[in-house]
């Protein structure tokens, strides 16, 4: 085997890292605060989608932006849901899902394309030149906003503040903290990471939009957040963990040998996602106010 | 209503009273589908159809006569099944979201009826019991994950929905493949089909085993003491534990009755809604089945009483959104009915949908209070 596909599977797995611990990382700060989002996966998808036509509109950064925005408002609107309407997080989720998966269909249709969107080329964004090949730059904000995030919630006021939101809303309450638009706050933030990661699936990785391009990431995510006990670092170590397994299925499929039919190959993301999130639970422990409504009594 | 008991009149408005306090989670269901409708006819507008045009022709086409009713009911078939799989699973205390995979799974067993001979009546019960099984066994992992380690079924579901996808891309490629059609599996045999029950439409006798599930999945959950334990284990688990009531049982029950229903919506689906009585590349015909089953067991409340209702609904949006993208000059995308799906479970997420747009008012006054610089009004919760 040559040493460029070497090469290959870590460049591979550089970019798939990615999203998964951008959307964990934002999936962290939200539990911390108390509020279980398991529509990811649905902000992932539809910012992909908006995210590729404000690129094609205005440009890679424009993409980018409009990809955070529309992650905000879903988080925005989940967290209005959860925390001020006392709302189920799961359903809303599942709502959140749903529709997303029927919105980008349509809109592929729309867009004359059924299943299928390219970004043009000037529309994405550039990758740099490094001695690995071409590398997004966003593999290093990746990188670099598990340490913020972490830096944030151990080491200032407001990141405690969070925690205190996620563990006990009613001393939060008493202490003066307004637990709902913290609640609010964090998630939307949360929304803003996924939609940013949703956008560099389009914009700066793939460079097309299909309705399925999300696949699984979302919930490869939240499977991340358990495997990470709401530790950024951690999650940053599950996110090339998971972004590892999902080349390895990628790049397994361009080898010149074809030994196992490419079904098999496909399944390898998710059961190394079952493997590691059964090894690791029961070691982890989060809030105890995880996805439940604060009643002011 | 303290007062008048007694008296008559009192009687009867506190049983009117009795019927519509049950009827308000009805309500709101109906409430949470207007609102579901009204977002997908914004969105209609704003990429450019006539959504009242579009709905008329949804309506029309779900039910608009004896063919496009009898269309809706087919359609809502498999959805009653993997609604029931999510409402078991609820009421048990877990959110299931793996019908999907138990279905495609359960679809493939039923498949494997083409590859031996049985008389007509038992051929169908064969298959009809594949599928059940296989949907049970796949069920089987995310329960015993959860049951021995721990991980949240959320997780275990998607990724046990992934897995069985692509096994079931891989049977239908290289396994059960059609030597002669190599983009479909090999086709049930006429004597393994469920007879279509309406001449010239979609459906066949599939109904029958949907809505008898159905009414099991009712007895079992509400006239038996199994199903009570498995409803208060899912209410409020410790003090079931108190009870004497072994949680890791119910959960077990649920998820593997869960994974009967999906395990049969695939045996509807195959061997029961024409034309192609295979499953073909790609899985169209079985794609989304699962997660359209949340929706519809989340308006029906999860409640099969409700699911069947909320599943001729559901089938309605469907059957009529296949007339409705072939609709003359306003052809608007079957998609739409999928975005109708997740708006409408959104609104369900809501408790108290009705009370949120007075809130809602409220928060705009605080938030005018708070822009023309006055005390912000509390939060009138």
């Amino acid at each position: 085997m040559s040493w460029s596909y070497v090469l290959d599977l870590l460049r591979i797995s550089l970019h798939a890292m990615v999203p998964i611990t951008l959307t964990a990382t934002g999936e962290i700060i939200g539990e911390t605060a108390g509020l279980f989002n398991i529509g990811l996966e649905g902000i992932l998808l539809i910012s992909a989608f908006v995210g590729a036509l404000a690129a094609g509109a205005g440009g890679p950064i424009v993409g980018l932006l409009a990809g955070m925005a529309t992650g905000m408002a879903i988080g925005f609107l989940f967290s209005v849901i959860a925390a001020y309407w006392k709302g189920t997080q799961m359903v809303a989720g599942i709502g959140i899902n749903l529709f997303a998966l029927g919105f980008v269909a349509f809109g592929l249709i729309k867009l004359g394309a059924p299943g299928f969107h390219a970004v043009p080329v000037a529309a994405q964004l550039v990758k740099l030149r490094t001695p690995l090949g071409a590398l997004s730059p966003l593999i290093f904000v990746a990188l670099l906003v598990p340490f913020v995030a972490h830096w944030f919630l151990k080491r200032t006021r407001a990141g405690l503040i969070l925690k205190a939101v996620g563990e006990n809303p009613e001393a939060a309450d008493v202490a003066g903290v307004n637990v709902n638009l913290t609640r609010l706050l964090a998630t939307t933030f949360g929304g803003a990471l996924a939609g940013l990661a949703g956008a560099y699936l389009s914009v700066a990785w793939f460079g097309s939009v299909t309705k399925e391009i999300s696949a699984g990431r979302g919930f490869i995510a939240l499977a991340t957040v358990v495997f990470s006990g709401l530790n950024p670092l951690l999650g940053l170590v599950g996110g090339i963990i998971f972004g590892f397994f999902q080349s390895l299925a990628t790049w397994i499929k361009t080898l010149p040998t074809k030994t196992i039919p490419w079904q098999f190959v496909d399944m390898l993301p998710y059961i190394v996602t079952l493997l590691v999130v059964s090894g690791v639970v029961g070691r982890v422990r989060f809030p105890k106010a995880l996805g439940i409504p604060y009643k002011r009594e | 209503m303290t007062g008048n008991e007694g008296q008559p009149g009192g009687r009867l408005l506190r049983g009117v009273h009795r019927t519509l306090t049950g009827l308000h989670p009805a309500l709101e269901s109906v409430l949470a589908a207007v609102v579901g409708l009204l977002v997908g006819a914004v969105l209609m507008y704003i990429w450019g159809y006539d959504p009242w045009r579009a709905y008329w022709a949804l309506l029309r086409g779900a039910y608009g006569g004896s063919y496009e009713i009898a269309s809706s009911i087919a359609r809502g078939v498999p959805l009653v099944l993997t609604g029931l799989t999510f409402a078991i699973c609820l009421r048990g205390g877990m959110f299931n979201i793996g019908a999907e995979g138990q279905m495609y799974v359960g679809a493939a067993a039923a498949v494997c009826v083409a590859y031996f001979k049985l008389p007509p009546g038992l051929h169908v019960v064969a298959g009809v019991l594949l599928a059940a099984v296989a949907g049970a066994v796949w069920s089987l992992g995310p329960a015993l994950l959860k049951l021995t380690r721990g991980v949240h079924e959320v997780i275990s579901t998607i990724m046990f929905n992934w897995i069985g996808r692509f096994l079931v891309f891989y049977l239908v490629a290289y396994v059960l493949v059609d030597a002669r059609q190599g983009q479909r599996t090999v086709q049930i045999p006429l004597s393994a089909r469920f007879p279509v029950l309406v001449r010239g439409t979609d459906l066949s006798y599939s109904v029958f085993l949907a809505v008898a599930f159905a009414l099991f999945v009712y007895v079992l959950l509400w006239h038996t003491a199994t199903g009570y334990e498995v409803r208060a284990a899912g209410l409020t688990p410790t003090a079931a534990r108190y009870g004497g009531i072994s949680i890791k049982r119910t959960m077990l029950l649920s998820f593997i009755l869960g994974g009967v229903a999906a395990g049969l919506a695939g045996a509807a689906t195959v061997m029961g809604l024409p034309p192609t009585y295979a499953i073909i590349s790609g899985l169209p015909q079985l794609m989304n089945l699962g997660f359209d089953g949340m929706a519809v067991a989340m308006v029906g409340r999860n409640h099969p009483i409700g699911i069947l209702v909320a599943a001729l609904f559901f089938g309605g949006l469907n059957a009529g959104g296949r007339v409705m993208q072939f609709y003359g000059s306003n052809p608007v995308p079957l998609e739409m009915v999928r975005v109708v799906m997740g708006a409408i479970v959104l609104a369900m997420a809501i408790p108290e949908l009705a009370r949120v747009f007075p809130a809602l008012a409220a928060s705009g006054r605080a938030l005018v209070g708070m822009l023309s610089r006055k005390r912000p009004v509390e939060e009138a919760a």
